[in-house]
């Protein structure tokens, strides 16, 4: 079986992949940080808002939260296209892995720096922004690369609520061609490469936020 | 400007642990005053307090008439952060291990409270900022970043840094121990010649005995949270009264 006629079709299947893979992880960024920043800073009432979202979406099987959102949510009478479902699961999912990155990164900023802002007369809200943000930037990054190519991955799951990505692809045209060895093989491949070029994206991040900070000269 | 402090009948706790017991001290304006002391005996707390580093349980303590607590607020409480907003932009510190900003240029390192926190315009805190890093002589360094400067540069930085903030008091805790002993010498002449350019209030905790009688107008030894001997440096250094601080000079000047 000549696999080449089906490549352009595994292709494509992939830039979906990568599509709901990029949109879910600008969902989960902003999530990280939110929650992150309120678990490290909030008040106590958004603090246990984040607490409750972070441990539910931790403590829980991300393909029964897709489920959920897929064929249990429409019966309560909210029903979302299976895209859109996807990205909004994976969000949720990474965020909350995310938050936890940037809590841990936030408290490891030692003390003595809250001490020197404090000392200059800054707010605490100045001394969270222009203090112990920037420096716990760093910190974040290598934990953020390998959530990334997580996230990546998990977006193989979204196969089970019908939407057409590479793993979905890759079933279909192994069903048609009975080339299991080649196609899934296929399959693995394209996700390596772009787990690889997630990897090196956030290096490039890493240094340049590294340069910035001054932990590079 | 500077100005004038007053501690009375402080006491604090680290839980059961008594730190400062009737604590009392009166700081002048202009007033250069050391604290000389075994280790754990409360000196530095005495920073960090007015510093608002750290909360105290009873007594009274004001700086140029503001109280640290909430006018009309119950003690023991320390007051709020609005009303010790006040009481910060009059209190700088330099803290023994720098505590620069890492993230930031050193030029930024100066900059950045003063235009956040002042509200001064970016041309005006870099003019400043420039200025000051003259004074403390590293001008060429504005550039770099804290990490690749040398102890003592870093602490010359870290006075600067404090005294973009215009205080009026400016707290020293033990601003040379981190440093490897050739790079004692240049942080302690820029403090010197604070001492004697700047109607600055100072208040220094140091080991370094023969600078503390040099630059201090007063000199206080510590011990067991109480001020036990206190006055010229002269008189405290040659004709100590008390045998405690006999006993600790000696143990430090000849040890």
């Amino acid at each position: 079986m000549d696999l080449s006629v089906h490549l352009p079709n595994l292709l494509g299947a992939a830039a979906t992949s990568l599509l709901i893979c990029s949109l879910s992880l600008l969902m989960a960024a902003s999530l990280s940080f939110g929650a992150g920043v309120a678990l490290f800073a909030g008040p106590a009432w958004l603090r246990a808002i984040a607490f409750a979202y972070v441990e539910i979406f931790r403590g829980t099987s991300l393909l029964v939260q897709l489920f959920w959102l897929y064929f249990a949510l429409p019966l309560l009478g909210i029903s979302l296209p299976p895209f859109l479902t996807g990205v909004l699961a994976l969000g949720l999912n990474t965020g909350a892995y995310g938050a936890e990155v940037v809590r841990g990164a936030l408290r490891s900023v030692s003390q003595q720096q809250h001490e020197a802002a404090r000392a200059l007369n800054f707010t605490r809200n100045q001394t969270l922004w222009r203090i112990v943000l920037p420096q716990s930037l760093v910190e974040m990054l290598p934990s953020f690369s390998s959530l990334a190519v997580q996230n990546l991955k998990d977006t193989s799951l979204v196969s089970m609520i019908t939407i057409a990505d590479l793993t979905f692809k890759a079933q279909e045209i192994r069903n048609l061609t009975q080339d299991t060895v080649a196609v899934y093989g296929t399959a693995l491949l394209i996700y390596f490469a772009m787990a690889m070029s997630i990897v090196a994206l956030m290096r490039i991040l890493e240094t340049r936020v590294a340069r910035s900070t001054g932990r590079l000269s | 400007m500077s100005a004038s402090i007053e501690f009375n009948q402080l006491h604090k706790r680290y839980g059961a642990h008594p730190v400062l017991r009737d604590f009392d001290l009166k700081v002048q304006a202009g007033e250069t005053v050391t604290l000389i002391g075994p280790s754990g005996s409360g000196k530095s707390t005495v920073l960090r307090i007015l510093m608002t580093l750290e909360p105290f349980q009873e007594g009274c303590l004001t700086l140029d008439g503001i109280s640290y607590h909430q006018p009309h607020g119950k003690p023991p409480f320390f007051a709020s952060d609005v009303h010790l907003h006040k009481v910060r932009a009059k209190v700088g510190m330099v803290f023994q291990s720098f505590n620069l900003f890492p993230h930031m240029t050193v030029l930024r390192n100066l900059v950045e409270a003063p235009t956040a926190v002042l509200g001064l315009s970016r041309d005006e805190a870099e003019g400043r900022a420039v200025e000051l890093l003259h004074m403390v002589g590293l001008s060429d360094k504005a550039k770099a970043y804290p990490g690749q400067l040398s102890g003592g540069q870093q602490q010359r930085v870290a006075i600067a840094r404090a005294l973009a903030m215009r205080p009026q008091v400016l707290l020293f805790d033990e601003p040379t121990s981190a440093l490897d002993p050739e790079l004692v010498g240049e942080v302690l002449s820029v403090i010197r010649s604070l001492a004697h350019e700047h109607d600055l209030t100072m208040l220094m905790v140091t080991h370094e005995m023969r600078f503390a009688r040099e630059i201090s107008d007063r000199v206080c030894f510590f011990e067991g949270g109480r001020i036990v001997e206190q006055g010229k440096p002269d008189q405290i250094f040659n004709a100590p009264e008390q045998e405690r601080t006999k006993r600790f000079l000696s143990s430090v000047l000849n040890g």
